[in-house]
């Protein structure tokens, strides 16, 4: 193939130099922010270089219980579900070191994650199903977790329906886009409304079970289970339609084949149509993660964070100590999270998009 | 063009169900949409409502359990009037117009890493941060911006050119990916001031550009990362003969592989679309009277005396009309058949 030498560089430097020229500052900007405390003096605002004052807060100091939450001594239950997830991590890194590919760097990567992912899986395990009480680090990851593979499984099922040759799919197709068109902060006003115990439109339901006077606001699983529900109804969409695009674009040659060899529309699925799919997935996951962790506009409108401080994101918790002007906090908060993301995004490119992109 | 009805028409009997699993199928997308339609419909029916039928309880079906009124609709459209068509014409403007360059630059930054081999060397990276650092002590010192900016730019040029050229470790496509889509990672609250700060040195604060331009920048990374996807799809054959006809990288990606890659283009346009038109948090900072957008007038309606559900429930239908008839007018394009055929002959 010819190859024009400039051609590279005019595909992908306009792109290359507008995130860049973007992202520099505000990134920079809010590390520096994040070390230092915003006080009013005379003649206007002042910045104090705290150095890691404001992490340390979060970690060890006076915000603990609220980022990272109540921790508790182990129970037999969490002892038990740590010995088995451990011992998972355990079984997949000796089976790296006694697989083929092994390098000294991809190990040291793997043993890393596995501490990591080790330690937020303490945490959540410590303040879930103890008498602790979860932060907002942990009460993101639970929204993550639960919102992204509900979302998936949702949009993967609708999807292979609507690519049937069914009349009215078309129907389908522009209705399951709905929810993604609606203004996040609409979206959370929206799911107010609904859930009101006493005007919404499920008050039978309520009365039915004599919730009318309960509100679900005061039960703190309850009210993560409303912020969850709001978030897996609004974003479905977004993953529906990508693999949908994606079902749509494979040559039908060899579903034809498989259809030649016997094959039933189970094992086609798996065996066709899925791996097919499988680097638009590992895409949009991707991206459906980085974007499930700044939830912000549902708890925030729904449920205020509360009770207490049981629905509140990360986002928000930066959001709220923000609005009360502890600006160097707020930033700390973000910068938290950016760690996190990171964290988790490089995990799973390094372990499971780039294995699924060479498979392609 | 006979070839390729044939085919369709093969594919169809593939996917067609049997009676069963038409039943089943049925029932399961009939529940899903009444999932998304109920609160939808609430919507509409709030919208209908005086205040005191919403406080009132739930009501669910005009004229038989209330009496449906347009009272919110007039106060949205007359009393309101210019303050919901100027921030109705700033959402079309600033939605459209960043969604058309942002998919544009993504796909050929998306092209270019599907089909290209970029090499960024770690010299080249620790260059440009010694650059940065310099500038940024300079402005730190309290030397004026642009000088600093400008100083640290040659002294960039000049590692490169120098220093740089001695060391070969490099970065590859994946990691350049990596990186764009890392920066949607930072939450915007800790992004809106320095935005705000930028925008307000380049005096844009309150007009189109500045969201443009923010919109374009933060969706761009989403971008690059599916339309990849949709490219790696298109046949790599179709590219090698066009280019033993002569056909430049250009051509190429113009005349083939955008027409090609149409039902990805379309789901990108269309959330891309969605996301700018959406937008809260970057709107509410760079924005105020002139260039408000809707999400901005719904939010508002959160007032001092509680949320105005009424109002509230006109503005969210009216935002998402257009978005809907653009998904219908684009839907027919997510459809098999488009790749078929073009391979063989």
């Amino acid at each position: 193939m010819r190859l024009d030498r400039s051609a590279g560089a005019v595909f992908i430097l306009p792109a290359v130099l507008v995130i860049l020229i973007f992202s520099i500052f505000p990134l920079l900007a809010s590390l520096y922010v994040s070390l230092t405390r915003l006080s009013f003096s005379e003649g206007g605002i002042h910045l104090t270089f705290v150095g890691l004052g404001n992490y340390a807060k979060l970690v060890i100091g006076i915000d603990r219980t609220h980022f990272i939450g109540v921790t508790v001594p182990l129970t037999p239950l969490t002892a038990a579900v740590l010995f088995v997830v451990y011992g998972g991590f355990a079984f997949l890194l000796v089976r790296y070191l006694r697989g083929p590919g092994r390098t000294v760097l991809g190990f040291v990567g793997r043993l890393v994650t596995a501490v990591s992912a080790g330690a937020l899986v303490w945490l959540v395990v410590d303040t879930v199903m103890t008498s602790g009480r979860p932060g907002t680090l942990v009460v993101t990851l639970i929204y993550v977790g639960v919102d992204v593979s509900v979302q998936y499984l949702l949009a993967l099922g609708l999807a292979l329906l609507v690519v049937q040759r069914l009349p009215g799919r078309r129907f389908f197709r522009v209705v399951f886009l709905l929810p993604m068109m609606i203004t996040p902060v609409g979206v959370a006003y929206l799911f107010r409304m609904l859930t009101d115990t006493s005007k919404g439109p499920l008050y039978p339901l309520w009365a039915h079970f004599g919730l009318t006077d309960v509100s679900w606001v005061t039960n703190p699983w309850g009210a993560r289970l409303a912020v969850m529900i709001g978030d897996v109804w609004q974003w479905t969409p977004f993953i529906f339609i990508v693999l949908l695009a994606s079902i749509e674009s494979l040559p039908v040659e060899l579903n034809e084949a498989a259809v030649v060899d016997g094959a039933n529309r189970w094992q086609m699925f798996w065996a066709v149509t899925f791996p097919q799919i499988l680097p638009a997935t590992s895409t949009v996951v991707l991206i459906r993660l980085i974007e499930a962790f700044k939830i912000v506009d549902l708890p925030n409108v729904l449920t205020n964070g509360g009770p207490g401080t049981a629905t509140e994101s990360l986002t928000l918790h930066a959001y709220t100590i923000w609005r009360a002007l502890d600006i160097g906090g707020s930033a700390a908060v973000a910068y938290m999270l950016l760690i996190v993301v990171t964290f988790v995004g490089i995990s799973y490119v390094n372990l499971f998009r780039r294995r699924v992109t060479a498979m392609a | 063009m006979a070839a390729t009805r044939a085919r369709r028409h093969r594919s169809y009997a593939i996917n067609r169900p049997s009676p069963a699993g038409t039943i089943v199928s049925y029932a399961l997308l009939v529940a899903w949409a009444v999932v998304v339609l109920f609160p939808l419909y609430w919507l509409a029916v709030t919208s209908l409502k005086t205040p005191l039928d919403v406080n009132g309880g739930p009501f669910y079906f005009p004229f038989r359990d209330f009496k449906p009124t347009l009272e919110s609709w007039r106060y949205i459209f007359v009393d309101l009037g210019e303050d919901t068509f100027r921030p109705y014409l700033n959402t079309v403007v600033v939605g459209l117009t960043s969604t058309t360059i942002t998919l544009l630059l993504g796909s050929m930054a998306a092209y270019g890493l599907v089909r290209m081999q970029y090499r960024v060397r770690f010299a080249a990276i620790a260059s440009f941060v010694a650059g940065l650092v310099a500038a940024v002590a300079v402005i730190a010192a309290g030397g004026p911006w642009q000088l600093a900016l400008l100083g640290g730019f040659a002294l960039f040029l000049l590692l490169l050119q120098t220093v740089a050229r001695r060391f070969k470790r490099a970065l590859g496509n994946d990691d350049i990916a990596f990186w764009m889509i890392s920066q949607r990672m930072l939450p915007p609250v800790a992004v809106v001031i320095p935005i705000y700060i930028f925008f307000q040195q380049l005096s844009l604060l309150d007009t189109w550009a500045a969201l443009i331009i923010s919109y374009v920048a933060a969706h761009l990374p989403i971008v690059v990362w599916l339309m990849r996807d949709y490219f790696q799809s298109v046949p790599l054959e179709l590219e090698e003969s066009a280019a033993i006809d002569g056909a430049s990288r250009y051509r190429i990606f113009r005349s083939i592989v955008l027409p090609l890659a149409v039902p990805g283009l379309v789901a990108t346009f269309l959330f891309v679309l969605v996301f700018a038109w959406n937008e809260y948090l970057i709107a509410l900072f760079l924005t105020s009277a002139n260039a408000q957008t809707l999400p901005l007038t719904v939010a508002a309606q959160n007032a001092t005396r509680g949320p105005q559900w009424w109002y509230m429930s006109v503005l969210i239908l009216i935002m998402i009309g257009p978005v809907i008839a653009m998904a219908i007018a684009l839907e027919r394009f997510i459809a098999r058949g488009l790749l078929v055929g073009a391979v063989k002959g």
